[in-house]
Parts: C-alpha cells; sequence; structure tokens
C-alpha cells in the first residue's frame, strides 16, 4: 500500500515538474530557443507573488493575476530586446546569453531580497488533504497536477484552435514564408515568451507555496524542466506531462528507498530513458 | 612552357613571430617569478593560470568543436577527488596523483560523450549538466571521502610533498610557501602545456579537419572527414586535461567537498564568462578574458553579488554586440593573429 501512495505522491509531484517545463516547452516549439533562465524566471516570478501579497496583502491566487501581465510584459520585453537578436543557426548565442541573464536574475534577486529562503503563505489550504480511494494526498499536490492537465490542455487549444496558434505553428515551420503571409515573426515570438512567463507564473505559485524557495534555487528547476522535456520529446506538450510524471515518480520512489537518493534517482531516470529512446518517448518535431 | 612554380602553405605571420619571442621572453620571467614575487602575487597566479586551462579547454570544446558543455564542474570535481582518493586510500604523494585526477577524467568521459553525443546543439549543454549532477550526488555518497561535507587532506601528506624540501631550500622559504611556489610551477607548466597542445592540435591535419566540421558539418562529412570521431578526440582530450587541473587546484585548497568541486558556477559559468569575453573559438581569447575576468573580481571584490551580476551584463553585451569577444575587436583593428591557425598559399615564381 506504501508503494501505492510513493507513486501517486510521485505522479502529484511530476504536475509540479510538468508546470516547470511546459513555458520551456512552448518557447523551444516556437523558436527552438533554449532558454537556460528559465528556472531563474520561475524563482523571479515567485518573488513577484510574494511581494504583491506582502504589499497588497491580497491572497496569493488574486497575486498570481496581478503577477502574470507584469511577467507577460517582462516576457514580451526579453524577447524583443535580448533574445530575438539571438535567433539563428548558431545554437551558441542563445545558450551564452541566457546564461548571463541566468546568472544576472539570480544575483538581482540576492541584491534585492537577500538570501533568505521564503514562502508564499496560502492559510490553512497548506495543510488540507483529501482521501484519493485508498491514499490520502494533499490538496496543494492536487491542485498542482489539475493546474498542470490543465495549462497544458489550455496550450494545445491554443496552439491547434486559434489564429495565433496557427502563426505559431506557422513561424516555427519557415519563419520567411510566414512573413510572406503577413506574419511578424518577431511580434509573434514576443507574444510566445510572454506567454511561456504566464506559464511560469503559475509555475511559480505552486513552487513557492509548496516548499521555500531562495535566489539560487532556479538552476535545480531548470533541469527538472528540462528533463521532462526531453523526456516527453521534442515539441510535444502531453509528452512533456508524462515527462514530468516519471521524473516525480522516480523521484518519490529513490526517496523512500534512502531520502539521499531522490534527487539522484530522477536523474538516473532520464538518462536510462535517453538510452533508450534517444529522441524521447513521443517525438512530434524532426530536429 | 609555364614557370615553375612553387609554393609552400605557412600560418606563420610577423606578429606571429614577434610574439613568440615576446612569449619566451615572458615564459623566462614567468618561470622566475618566484624568485622575487610574494606570496599572495603568487597564489593570484595560480588562480588565473588554472582558470586559464579550464578557459582554453573549454574554447576547444564549444569554440572548435561545436560541444558547449555546462557540465565541465563534472571533471574538475571527479579529478579532484580522484586525486584525494589516490592520496588517502594508496598513500600517494600528492603531485603524481594529480595525474590519476586526468585519467579519472577521461574514463568520465567515455560514458559522458556516450549519452551527450545524442543530445544535439542545446540539448548537449544540459545532458553534460545532468550528467555532472550525478557525479557530484554519487560521490556525496562516498562515505570514506567525507560523503556530502567532504574532507582535507592528511597532514603528513600536504608536509611531505614532493619537490618541497628541494624548492623551501632554493628560496629559503617555509614549506607552507614553498607548496605554493609549486602549485605555481605545476599550473604554469599546465597553462602553457594546455595552449601549445591545443595550439599544435589546431595546426595539423586534425585541427584542419575540427575547423572543416564547425564551419560546415555536411560539407566536411562529404570530403571524408569523420566528424563524430574528433568530437570524441576533443572531448575526451578537454576532460583529461579539466580532470588533471581540479586535481591541482584541490591540492593547492586542500581541502574539498562535492558541493564546492562540483560547482558550476565556479568551473563552468567563470570559464563561459571568460571564453565570451575574450572571444570565443581564439587562443589568444581566453588569455584576454582571464585578464579581464580577475581585473573586474579585484575591482569589484567589494560588491558582493553586484559582481556577478555585472559579470553577467558584460557576457550578455559581448555576445549581443560583439560575439567574437574582446580579441576579435582587436583582431579587426590590427589584424594581429598571435597564434595563427589560418594557412596562407605562399607562390614563388
Amino acid at each position: 500500500m506504501i508503494w501505492v501512495d510513493t507513486i501517486v505522491q510521485g505522479v502529484l509531484l511530476g504536475g509540479l515538474y510538468a508546470l516547470f517545463a511546459a513555458g520551456l516547452s512552448l518557447v523551444f516549439g516556437i523558436m527552438r530557443l533554449v532558454n537556460l533562465a528559465h528556472g531563474d524566471l520561475i524563482v523571479l516570478a515567485a518573488y513577484l507573488i510574494l511581494f504583491v501579497v506582502t504589499v497588497l496583502g491580497v491572497h496569493p491566487l488574486v497575486a498570481v493575476l496581478l503577477a502574470a501581465p507584469m511577467m507577460f510584459a517582462i516576457g514580451w520585453g526579453l524577447q524583443r530586446l535580448i533574445l530575438t537578436r539571438t535567433l539563428g543557426d548558431d545554437i551558441l548565442p542563445p545558450l551564452l546569453v541566457t546564461f548571463g541573464l541566468s546568472i544576472v536574475i539570480q544575483n538581482a534577486l540576492l541584491e534585492g531580497f537577500t538570501a533568505d529562503s521564503q514562502r508564499i503563505p496560502m492559510g490553512a489550504i497548506e495543510t488540507a488533504s483529501v482521501a484519493l480511494g485508498p491514499v490520502s494526498v494533499g490538496l496543494i499536490p492536487l491542485l498542482t497536477f489539475a493546474s498542470a492537465v490543465l495549462v497544458i490542455f489550455a496550450l494545445n487549444q491554443l496552439f491547434y484552435r486559434t489564429s495565433l496558434g496557427r502563426a505559431f505553428r506557422a513561424v516555427s515551420d519557415d519563419p520567411t514564408t510566414a512573413q510572406l503571409m503577413g506574419i511578424r515573426p518577431a511580434s509573434v515570438f514576443a507574444t510566445a515568451t510572454g506567454i511561456a512567463m504566464v506559464v511560469v507564473t503559475i509555475a511559480a505559485l505552486y513552487l513557492g507555496v509548496r516548499s521555500n524557495f531562495d535566489p539560487t534555487i532556479g538552476p535545480a528547476r531548470l533541469i527538472y524542466a528540462f528533463e521532462a522535456v526531453i523526456i516527453g520529446g521534442l515539441g510535444s506538450l502531453w509528452g512533456t506531462l508524462a515527462g514530468g510524471i516519471i521524473i516525480g515518480v522516480a523521484q518519490t520512489l529513490g526517496g523512500s528507498i534512502n531520502p539521499e537518493w531522490q534527487i539522484l534517482s530522477g536523474h538516473i531516470a532520464f538518462l536510462v530513458v535517453l538510452l533508450i529512446w534517444p529522441r524521447g518517448l513521443f517525438p512530434r518535431a524532426f530536429d | 612552357m609555364a614557370n615553375p612554380v612553387s609554393y609552400r602553405v605557412e600560418t606563420r605571420t610577423r606578429a606571429s613571430g614577434r610574439a613568440a619571442i615576446a612569449a619566451a621572453a615572458l615564459v623566462v620571467l614567468a618561470i622566475g617569478l618566484p624568485a622575487f614575487a610574494g606570496r599572495s602575487l603568487l597564489q593570484d597566479m595560480f588562480v588565473i593560470l588554472s582558470m586559464l586551462t579550464l578557459a582554453q579547454c573549454w574554447n576547444l570544446l564549444a569554440g572548435y568543436a561545436g560541444l558547449v558543455s555546462v557540465g565541465q564542474q563534472a571533471f574538475v570535481g571527479i579529478g579532484a577527488y580522484a586525486m584525494f582518493a589516490g592520496v588517502i586510500f594508496w598513500g600517494w604523494d600528492p603531485v603524481p596523483a594529480i595525474l590519476l585526477g586526468g585519467v579519472a577524467a577521461a574514463v568520465l568521459a567515455i560514458p559522458t560523450a556516450f549519452f551527450a553525443f545524442r543530445l544535439a546543439g542545446a540539448y548537449f549543454a544540459i545532458g553534460t549538466w545532468v550528467i555532472a549532477e550525478v557525479v557530484r550526488l554519487s560521490v556525496a555518497q562516498w562515505k570514506s571521502l567525507g560523503g556530502g561535507t567532504g574532507t582535507s587532506l592528511p597532514r603528513e601528506a600536504t608536509s611531505d610533498m614532493m619537490f618541497v624540501e628541494p624548492i623551501a631550500s632554493l628560496f629559503g622559504l617555509r614549506d607552507a610557501a614553498a607548496r605554493d611556489v609549486l602549485a605555481y610551477w605545476l599550473a604554469l607548466a599546465l597553462a602553457l602545456g594546455t595552449i601549445a597542445g591545443v595550439y599544435a592540435l589546431l595546426r595539423s591535419r586534425q585541427g584542419l579537419a575540427l575547423a572543416a566540421v564547425r564551419d560546415n558539418r555536411v560539407a566536411a562529412r562529404a570530403v571524408g572527414v569523420d566528424a563524430q570521431r574528433m568530437n570524441w578526440v576533443v572531448f575526451v582530450a578537454a576532460a583529461a586535461i579539466t580532470g588533471i587541473c581540479g586535481g591541482l587546484i584541490y591540492m593547492q585548497t586542500a581541502r574539498i567537498s562535492p558541493d564546492a568541486a562540483f560547482a558550476v558556477l565556479d568551473w563552468t559559468g567563470y570559464v563561459i564568462f571568460i571564453v565570451v569575453i575574450g572571444g570565443i573559438g581564439t587562443i589568444e581569447g581566453p588569455i584576454l578574458g582571464v585578464i579581464v575576468f580577475f581585473a573586474l573580481q579585484r575591482l569589484l571584490a567589494d560588491y558582493g553579488s553586484w559582481y556577478l551580476l555585472i559579470l553577467g551584463v558584460i557576457g550578455i553585451a559581448v555576445m549581443l554586440f560583439a560575439p567574437r569577444g574582446l580579441w576579435g575587436l582587436i583582431h579587426d583593428r590590427t589584424g594581429i593573429d598571435l597564434f595563427p591557425i589560418r594557412r596562407r598559399l605562399i607562390i614563388k615564381k
């Protein structure tokens, strides 16, 4: 019975990792841009939510509604001013620029908020739990997982059912031809990064409610997110959810044997999947 | 009848000839430095030279082979731990045990490359980072080397270290100062050896193959260059040197912990900034970059995290506006090549 419980907890944890990864997957799918600052942007969003909660004294869920447009603007501006300049055949500029950005965000947060670890206060709901058949699960992990499913569903709807999604797919396939059809790639890219930052804000809420955070934890979240994206297969959002679940289950299983093995077993699961399916479980894009 | 034409292929330039003379003078000066320099200067030089070695290795990977690794800390750490293992378990002297670090890093590079080469471009970067994390977390389980908290070199190993006695009597120094001289000389030898090795590689047939793969992978394969093989050679060689450098750094520190020895910022992050700011894809770049890096570190030492923030901003600005770095700017203005690798055809009638 304890195993069922462990696996259920792992699946729910995977929801958190899928939320971390969804924005990354979206941006990569559209412009082949790998953002090494993604984890630090999640932490930045968590501080933004905390800041709004503290200054305005509102509930974290309201704070997310206020923080999301701000993060959209940050993403839009970042893409317009910096990231667009790095796009091209050479993979080095985006990697090095986003790596620099990661260092800048971490140290700016250190200056602004100190190295003390923080938490977003959510009230009684933090410790509430519900019985799910034979196992009892926390309400917050359950909400996290539901949000992940919802976010990925919404992103898929956006991608395949709206004219913006059509523009996303068009610039992803061929920016030059898309331009002939009256689409401005730079503007589409900026919108995509903005949307990714809205997803990042949702991920940041759960990051900040579920555990303590400080300015240095971004890179580890980035690694989990990447593992989820690669396991799922590039360009597949549902695959990203599956990837997150695999990492989550591997971590809780490993952690239940020996707490020191928790993180390690997640990484090893990633390497094993990579060994057997080099292109991930549900590869869509060929690149 | 056409005149007989004789030709030769040359890489030498006038500047490189002068640079070679200046470099020889600098090397002599550097070897003699301990005779008149104080301890703190030698310690600074040790940091500069070891960072230069790491930067040359990363530059070889990213600048020439297109392998942007964010996991070089795996090789620094494993090299350092192998050195410690040699000293603590087998009673080796720390100086030869440094070479053990190189062997361990080269061995680790083989499975790492096996996994990471399945990933292209940016995913290679993350893949190497994950592997470095796996190695860090595994080493933290190694209880006899201190587990997660780390350990120190035994006192008798550091006090009886090879060459320390003669150096102490040569310069009339105490043992601790003599150990700094030894570490400095070893770092100097490693940095010079690495630069010479990279330069020799780039001037050779293999170097030409490497440049061909970097410029156009498909065309290079079409003329018979085995790109994958070149990547393997470069990756394992860079790992071995990085491992030796890791062993050397922790011989000097004499205290190790997994978090320090496998720190992504210290052993890969700084190195990336050094290479990018100096000029990626050149031998001169990392040399210039390490000087700028160290000067900035000194200048901003009192400002804590502002230092890294400014370093990050400079790195981004250089990448966006001068992607070939400071050396690229100097080269464009003056046309100077201190380590020329471009082949020129010289025809004599």
